[in-house]
């Protein structure tokens, strides 16, 4: 498989000096053809920035970026073949949704006959046919994101950017959308680089994401083995509601001095369990209800599922937990 | 102790709240009424008996109006002598406004994209602090500015340009016997006074025009003319149409400037000053003074026909 875009030791510095913002510090990156990839990360790692190096609003300080082999070191973003859906979307208010649509083609020198006709043709694409005469002020936050989608489809990139799309839209909504992503993207085929600082999307959509932090990708690889092996504490605590145990507690249960993990679905409640604390609060979810517990400095999850005996807050108990579910990780 | 559930009035500044809260549309009435009457009676009262005034006529012998209504002074305004006036004066607020435009774009653009903080005040320093001053001191500054022994003249022969500036004034109608005496140096005076208020609404437009949008168009393989051309010219029109109802109404009516700079040929403000005080003709007057009131409206009709006000 080729890849689609790669960076090379790439760094974006704001400023100049010691002073300098390291807004994206030597990443190395490959980003596989026909792959949905996401960058997942908390706000100002970075994340946002690589994606607009790609598009080319943003220029690296040093590094190379390549797209599909070439590099584009010195190509603006109006000749890169790659196309973004906005944050805030940017739909032009001034023109109607057929007409936002067809910019891509109309800026091309498209016949307008042509340029309407694969316009249409995309609006269909997203679920919105019949809609191309109203004003983007006149659609809903979803509708508008559709639009934005489309818009971006319809110069057939080889690589679509997503900057956070579904950021602004409610809870139901963004479900039905990722899975609407999710399989536009595998019946287009084209590659997808999606930022967002949302883990449960990052996991359940990407086929490989990269975890940022501080500028540099802290973990790159398929969500199944960030979220089971994290490769350092930042990543578990940031990736997943695992519990993140400090080397001490790590030695004390028999491992290495070493920072390590272990998942709430993997410990149970058990009499007499390696690790004790006190019970300090019960959240209920469902299917299994969280139990929280003190151990020194340390809080730790257990999930006991529906229909176990659960224990009291302020009680004492203890939660047992197979060996070789302690994952071991780095401290940075 | 716990608190009341209601808390105790503290006065008339209560009371009075009370009473608004109970009766919304009296509070609207009160801060409406002063400026409607006003607006109402004072400013569009005083305009319709301008109007009304304009179809008097007067009387070729005795100089005095005669109060009924007639058409006659609408047709002295056809005249070739009056009509030139309209002419003259049309064509120079198109060319003040259009150069105002040209001039003011580059400035409003920067001032809203790029200038932050220290040098944002300083732009709205640079566009306000010539408003200060008085508007004859600086129309006569410029008279000296570009009179024939005046500055602009000694620098181009300093320069070993004065070539140029013989070659602008050589051109026909426009040109004349120095700068201070000719269209194109009341052109620049016009220019000059009325150019913030085209920067300043101008800018106010291009401001609410967000950066992710001029980044989209150029994301979708769009040229910088294109995105010129495309999305920041259409959504910023409605502030150059503000912008150039300034400039454009202001250099209509205006009747200073092409008394002190220009070859002293007629304007329809000095048609309108001198129809009123020394000639008494007040109905030509009043009938001079509804052509800009009309063509503005004709403009503005044109413009939200080309959809100038779509993106508002």
């Amino acid at each position: 498989m080729t890849a689609a875009v790669t960076f090379q030791s790439v760094s974006r510095h704001f400023g100049i000096g010691p002073a300098a913002i390291k807004a994206v510090d030597a990443v190395d990156l490959t980003i596989a053809e026909g792959s949905f990839f996401a960058m997942l990360g908390p706000s100002g790692s970075g994340k946002t920035t690589c994606l607009r190096l790609i598009s080319g609003f943003e220029q690296p300080t040093s590094g190379a970026i390549r797209i599909f082999g070439q590099d584009v070191s010195a190509i603006p973003p109006n000749r890169r073949n790659v196309n973004t859906v906005f944050q805030d979307y940017a739909l032009f208010p001034h023109m109607n949704v057929r007409d936002n649509v067809a910019y891509g083609l109309m800026v091309k020198g498209i016949p307008r006959s042509q340029r309407y006709a694969k316009a249409d043709e995309m609006l269909h694409l997203v679920q919105l046919g019949g809609y191309g005469d109203r004003k983007p002020g006149q659609l809903s936050g979803g509708q508008r994101q559709r639009v934005a989608l489309a818009r971006a489809l319809v110069n057939e990139p080889r690589v679509l950017l997503l900057d956070e799309p579904l950021g602004a839209l409610d809870l139901k909504l963004r479900e039905d959308m990722q899975d609407e992503l999710k399989s536009l993207q595998q019946r287009l085929g084209i590659t997808f680089v999606f930022v967002t600082h949302d883990q449960h999307e990052a996991l359940s959509m990407a086929d490989s994401l990269a975890v940022f932090n501080q500028g540099k990708i802290a973990q790159i690889g398929t969500p199944a083995d960030i979220y089971t092996h994290p490769r350092t504490r930042f990543v578990a605590d940031f990736v997943g509601s695992s519990n993140v145990l400090p080397p001490a507690l790590t030695k004390a249960l028999g491992g290495p001095a070493q920072w390590s993990s272990l998942r709430p679905e993997n410990t149970r409640l058990a009499p007499h369990g390696p690790i004790t604390g006190t019970v300090t609060a019960l959240r209920y979810l469902g299917a299994a209800t969280r139990v929280v517990l003190k151990t020194g400095e340390t809080e730790l999850a257990a999930l006991v599922p529906a229909g176990r005996p659960l224990p009291e807050p302020g009680t004492g108990t203890s939660i047992a937990f197979d060996p070789k579910d302690l994952h071991l990780m780095e401290e940075n | 102790m716990t608190a009341p559930a209601i808390l105790p009035e503290r006065g008339a500044a209560d009371r009075l709240t009370a009473f608004f809260w109970r009766r919304p549309k009296a509070f609207l009435a009160l801060l409406l009424t002063p400026p409607l009457l006003w607006l109402g009676l004072v400013y569009l009262g005083s305009l319709a008996t301008l109007l009304w005034q304009s179809f008097y006529s007067i009387d070729e012998f005795s100089g005095m109006v005669k109060p009924e209504l007639t058409l006659k002074t609408y047709a002295e305004l056809m005249r070739p002598a009056n009509f030139d006036i309209i002419l003259r004066t049309l064509l120079m607020s198109t060319a003040v406004t259009l150069g105002c435009a040209i001039l003011a774009f580059p400035i409003a653009y920067y001032a809203a994209r790029f200038a932050k903080g220290r040098w944002k005040a300083v732009f709205y320093l640079g566009i306000m602090l010539p408003l200060w001053s008085s508007y004859l001191v600086k129309v006569y500054a410029w008279k000296l500015i570009l009179a024939k022994e005046g500055i602009v003249t000694w620098a181009t022969e300093a320069t070993h340009t004065s070539g140029i500036l013989n070659a602008l004034l050589a051109l026909p109608v426009i040109g004349g016997n120095s700068l201070s005496t000719s269209y194109i140096g009341m052109f620049i005076v016009f220019v000059y006074v009325w150019i913030p208020y085209m920067i300043l609404p101008m800018q106010a437009a291009l401001e609410r025009v967000p950066t992710s949008m001029l980044e989209a168009s150029q994301d979708l393989g769009a040229t910088r003319a294109q995105t010129f051309r495309t999305v920041i010219l259409p959504l910023a029109l409605p502030g150059v149409i503000a912008g150039s109802i300034f400039t454009f109404s202001l250099t209509m009516g205006d009747y200073i400037i092409p008394q002190i700079v220009g070859n002293s040929a007629n304007f329809i403000g000095m048609a309108v000053y001198q129809l009123q005080g020394t000639a008494g003709n007040t109905p030509l007057a009043a009938a001079f003074s509804m052509v800009p009131i009309l063509i503005m409206l004709v403009y503005l009709t044109l413009a939200k026909r080309a959809g100038a006000f779509d993106a508002l």
